[in-house]
């Protein structure tokens, strides 16, 4: 499956608790709300009609208060509840008409799941908290050690190896859980508010930790979270919840500049902007871009073309070396000069997840718009002055 | 005014005595060959057990219990205190009723386990079996340990074995109630992270309950021991042999120090059972939070104290 093919899909998902289904049914068609059918019948709507699609390589961040349905429809998926109705697709395969065996087979390798209190086994040590998926699948102890270690290690959890799940953070812990999950290689992973118990600290180093993996391993991810600003941080697209529907469906840009109604708006402004928007966000694509190996001469025509007087340098393998200016450009063309010598290799430089909050200052005195760097250092954009201070507005 | 108003009438009489004894009949006659080979088999596995027990040195005993404690209380004065408590027994005279005596609960302990252990998770996972057993738990628990030995003399006549089989029922309850409630108390999002994680029903079993409930198993395992050592006098009654015999003789006989000395007896090997086991469960504890059953902490103490 290629990246952006829809790889889950949710639809009509309907979830109830409670004895008196029917009826419940017959007043939701009627348009009764959440409210009205417990009052009348005494059933919980979990999940009302939820229709969602999670595309290959994407985080998808089902946001909503608490009791809004959010876990509900993310055990749906997996099973752990069984839903009233609807139908929930994988990998074009129909989860609902699994059998018993092929079902424990789905969980085993399609989809695996990190869990708001870590649900790790304090019996086993770190090392067989991750393995413990390949451990019920019947792999090796060798080789799914092996395997677990190389997660640890990505996780940043080396030498923890051996240590009781006692004796670690919360943080640390909820690394435990990720490792387990990844250890699986699913297809899917499905995050029912993980970082909602951690120090503010602790998870902002997580989200971020997290997308890094995403990118590194290219998972699908379904995230939940109650706080805004994280779903804008993690989200490539998200849902908003409310009463066991989704209400609003989209971008995290498209939320802010349009939101569906009063609900989703106050919401969102509760957000803190500067705290939502990264790198990645507001930059652009710069029109002048130059290699390490190209003369003076070439840089000049770049800028010339573009009207610009000044141009980034990259090296043959895109990563970012620095600013070239004109008058530099001009003065190695002079004395026949290779530019190296001449180009600016301290400029600010960001990743891209960097939030503006933290651009910011870095703004207020650069003297180019600042280059958005990923992490092998690839020059990804730059983020101009007029694009951080907008970004706020 | 008539009669009936302040005594029972006699006239309503409802004849059970007769029914039950009859029916104990019908088993000894009928079931003779069952309860032969429950006898034979019994017997011999607690022959097999005593004779292990009699073949430990009983300085070996002393250093297994010395090094035990050390390794469990983790305190040189406890196991300096055991040891010589052990010590005392031998110097008693009575070391070989000793031997019997743990013979006879190491029998009845291993029995109410291997029962106890597989009702317990049984009614952990299924409502139907617990609302069958949790009635009959609830009924053996506050029947005197006395009427066990009826129908135990009835069915197997006097002896050793009788001794054994009374003995496990009366210890049972504990193993399969904290068994049950063990597995039940494990946290929910553990268990659904295995479920999450692929296990079969009988993985989650293995991997994740027994060992996250084992704490509160072994807390079980320990009532158990002590209520089958709290059987050891009454059981004698019924022709157990060992330090209990002693006591009963003792009493028939008004012979106060010999009564006196078998009973310390068997408060000495309670209070080392119990801190042992104890000790065993409480260092899981730790393992596993230490935050959850705290409540058992109320049976602690005195439980040594039910046999003076
Ligand atoms: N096992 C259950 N039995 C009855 N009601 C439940 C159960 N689980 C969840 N609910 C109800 O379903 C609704 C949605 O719950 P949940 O999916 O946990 O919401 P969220 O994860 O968004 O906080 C809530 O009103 C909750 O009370
Ligand atoms: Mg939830």
């Amino acid at each position: 499956m290629e990246n952006g093919e829809v790889i889950l899909k949710v639809e009509n998902l309907v979830k109830l608790y409670g004895l008196n289904k029917q009826s419940a049914r017959e007043l939701l068609k009627k348009g009764a709300d959440k409210k009205e059918v417990l009052r009348q019948t005494g059933v919980t709507v979990a999940v009302n009609n939820v229709s969602f699609d999670v595309k290959k390589g994407e985080i998808f961040v089902l946001i909503g208060l608490s009791g809004s349905g959010k876990s509900t429809v993310i055990r749906c998926v997996n099973m752990l509840q069984q839903p009233t109705s609807g139908k929930i697709t994988f990998e074009n395969q129909n989860i609902g008409s699994l059998s018993k065996s092929e079902l424990i087979d789905f969980r085993r390798t399609k989809a695996s799941m990190v869990f708001q209190n870590f649900g790790l086994m304090s019996h086993r040590n770190v090392l067989s908290n991750v393995a413990y998926g390949l451990e019920v699948r019947g792999v090796k102890k060798e080789e799914r050690e092996k395997k677990a270690m190389e997660i640890i290690a990505m996780v940043g959890l080396d030498g923890w190896e051996n240590k009781s799940i006692l004796s670690l953070s919360g943080g640390m812990r909820q690394r435990v859980g990720i490792a387990r999950a990844l250890t699986n290689d699913p297809g899917m992973l499905l995050m029912d508010e993980p970082f909602s118990a951690l120090d503010p600290l602790v998870r902002r180093d997580m989200q971020f930790e997290l997308l890094s993996i995403q990118r590194k391993m290219n998972k699908t991810i379904l995230f939940i979270t109650h706080d805004i600003d994280e779903a804008f941080k993690l989200g490539d697209r998200i849902a908003i919840m409310r009463d066991g529907m989704i209400i609003q469906n989209g971008t995290a840009e498209e939320m802010a500049s349009n939101p569906a109604d009063d609900y989703v708006r106050d919401f969102i402004d509760s957000a803190d902007k500067s705290h939502v928007l990264c790198a990645k966000n507001i930059m652009i694509t710069p029109t002048s871009l130059i290699h390490t190996r190209d003369g003076a001469g070439n840089a000049l025509n770049a800028m010339k073309k573009t009207g610009f007087s000044s141009t980034y340098v990259i090296d043959e393998k895109m990563r970012f070396v620095g600013v070239l200016t004109l008058e530099d450009a001009m003065k190695a063309r002079a004395e026949n000069l290779p530019i190296d010598s001449f180009i600016i290799k301290d400029a600010d430089r960001v990743a891209p997840d960097a939030v503006v909050a933290d651009i910011m200052p870095l703004a207020a005195h650069t003297r180019f718009p600042i280059a958005v760097v990923d992490e092998e250092g690839r020059l990804k954009g730059i983020v101009s002055k007029a694009a951080v201070l907008s970004s706020l507005s | 005014m008539p009669e009936w108003i302040m005594h029972f009438p006699e006239s309503i009489y409802l004849n059970i005595k007769d029914a039950v004894d009859r029916f104990v009949l019908y088993i000894t006659v009928h079931w003779d060959g069952f309860f032969d080979a429950i006898t034979t088999g019994l017997r011999s596995f607690l022959l097999y057990i005593n004779k292990f027990v009699s073949h430990i040195p009983w300085w070996l005993l002393i250093a297994i219990v010395f090094v035990l404690t050390l390794k469990i209380c983790k305190k040189v004065t406890k196991a300096v205190l055991y040891s010589l408590m052990l010590f005392v027994i031998g110097a008693m005279g009575l070391w070989s009723y000793m031997n019997m005596t743990i013979a006879i609960v190491l029998t009845s302990v291993v029995l109410s386990l291997l029962i106890g252990f597989p009702i317990g998770v049984l009614i952990s996972a299924s409502k139907h079996a617990d609302s069958v057993v949790k009635p009959i738990l609830d009924m053996m628990q506050t029947m005197p340990a006395f009427v066990y030995l009826i129908p135990a003399v009835m069915l197997l006549g006097l002896g050793n074995v009788p001794a054994v089989i009374a003995t496990t029922i009366y210890a049972l309850p504990p193993i399969i109630r904290l068994t049950n409630h063990g597995i039940k108390q494990v946290d929910a999002e553990v268990v659904e992270a295995a479920e999450a994680f692929g296990s079969t029903k009988w993985q989650m079993l293995i991997k994740v309950q027994i060992p996250q409930a084992l704490p509160t198993i072994m807390a079980g395992l320990n009532q158990t021991i002590m209520m089958a050592l709290s059987m050891v006098v009454t059981c004698s009654m019924i022709g157990a042999s060992g330090l209990g015999s002693e006591v009963i003789i003792a009493i028939n006989r008004l012979e106060i120090g010999r009564g006196f000395s078998a009973g310390i007896s068997v408060v000495i090997l309670a209070v080392i059972l119990d801190r042992i086991t104890q000790g065993i469960y409480k260092q899981k504890d730790g393992e596993t939070d230490g935050k959850r059953r705290s409540h058992f902490k109320s049976r602690k103490s005195g439980q040594a104290l039910r046999f003076k």
